[in-house]
């Protein structure tokens, strides 16, 4: 096993990914527990819906990049 | 070609001594895959070098083509199967543009439709075994996501002037916090384009190194039912992925549309 501080770095980063499934989770059951209270009121808000998502999601994104630069860029 | 073929069944080989030796040496390397190679020859990649990702590109647009205009060019009454998967993608972009800006937004249609089918087709056409995502790279969504950007901004100080700038005024908020909001505003709408490309290249990218992990833990010989099954979860995940950051890609362009036709808060 070889490696070096980078490396930890990485997975240290990785730890974003599940900060943005918690925040993705946040977003879409937050929706769901909405939109089965006012069913009529669901289908025009899908894309607020995946536009929430995709803020959130973007940041574990980042992390995920932060990760991949420091396994084969530094 | 065939000493191309001799090496690579060598590596092979070599690739699974290692995995053999109950090593943790992967077979390939995941990111081997976005690599940008030279279609003819070895040469260096240049400038103007046709690479695979120009071919998936090429492709990509011959499917669009062959899709649209070959699709509707019958105009049936009664729609043919790709007739029908035509108009259903006009008519969700057409709905998409027309919900998130409004009427006077429809004059840009062409433009995100465009967008919308060039990233979703190169999404999908990325899944097929051995094929290559153009959309995976950061060069291209850069470009996509500068275009955007670009027009957007520029759209913006032709259709109101120098009241575009109310974008970053919110005047809803009590006065002694608007020069706070103003530079958030600020930051924010620069950080736009990164994000705008980050997001899809990212996304694409990260769940074809996963699928790849997976395919080289299959090649040992305890885990391989559970790594071919996480595969093919994966693979079903990467389609619905697929689709969702087109949708994403465009209807967050429709977005920054919407502020440059409507800045005011």
């Amino acid at each position: 096993m070889e490696g070096n501080l980078a490396h930890i770095g990485a997975g240290l980063a990785a730890i974003g990914s599940g900060a943005a499934a918690i925040g993705v989770g946040n977003v879409a059951g937050n929706f769901l527990a909405g939109a089965l209270r006012n069913p009529s009121a669901a289908a025009s808000q899908t894309a607020t819906l995946f536009i929430g998502i995709a803020f959130a999601e973007a940041l574990g994104i980042f992390a995920f990049l932060v990760s991949l630069l420091l396994m084969f860029a530094v | 070609m065939a000493t191309e073929a001799a090496e690579g069944a060598a590596h092979g080989a070599e690739a699974a001594g290692h995995a053999a030796e109950g090593g943790s040496a992967l077979a390939f390397h995941p990111m081997d895959q976005f690599m940008v190679k030279p279609l003819f020859g070895h040469g260096d990649v240049g400038m103007f070098t046709i690479t695979n990702a120009t071919l998936w590109m090429v492709v990509a647009i011959l499917a669009i083509i062959g899709l649209m205009v070959l699709g509707t060019s019958r105009r049936a009454v009664i729609p043919s199967r790709s007739q029908s998967i035509a108009e259903l993608a006009y008519g969700f972009v057409y709905k998409m543009v027309e919900d998130v800006t409004g009427k006077d937004g429809l004059k840009y249609f062409p433009y995100i439709m465009t967008l919308f089918l060039f990233i979703v087709f190169a999404n999908f056409l990325g899944l097929l075994p051995m094929a290559f995502t153009p959309t995976a790279h950061f060069s291209v969504t850069v470009v996509l996501a500068l275009a955007v950007f670009l027009t957007v901004t520029i759209l913006g100080f032709v259709k109101n002037g120098v009241s575009f700038l109310g974008l970053f005024w919110v005047s809803s908020a009590p006065l002694a916090l608007r020069p706070v909001l103003a530079l958030i505003e600020l930051i924010s709408y620069f950080v736009r384009p990164v994000s705008h490309s980050i997001r899809l290249a990212g996304n694409m990218m990260a769940g074809h190194a996963v699928i790849k992990v997976f395919a080289g833990f299959a090649a040992i010989a305890a885990v391989s039912p559970i790594s071919i099954l996480a595969i093919t979860a994966m693979y079903g995940l990467e389609i619905l992925v697929a689709f969702i950051q087109a949708y994403v890609f465009t209807i967050l362009t429709c977005v920054y549309l919407k502020d440059a036709l409507h800045p005011h808060h």
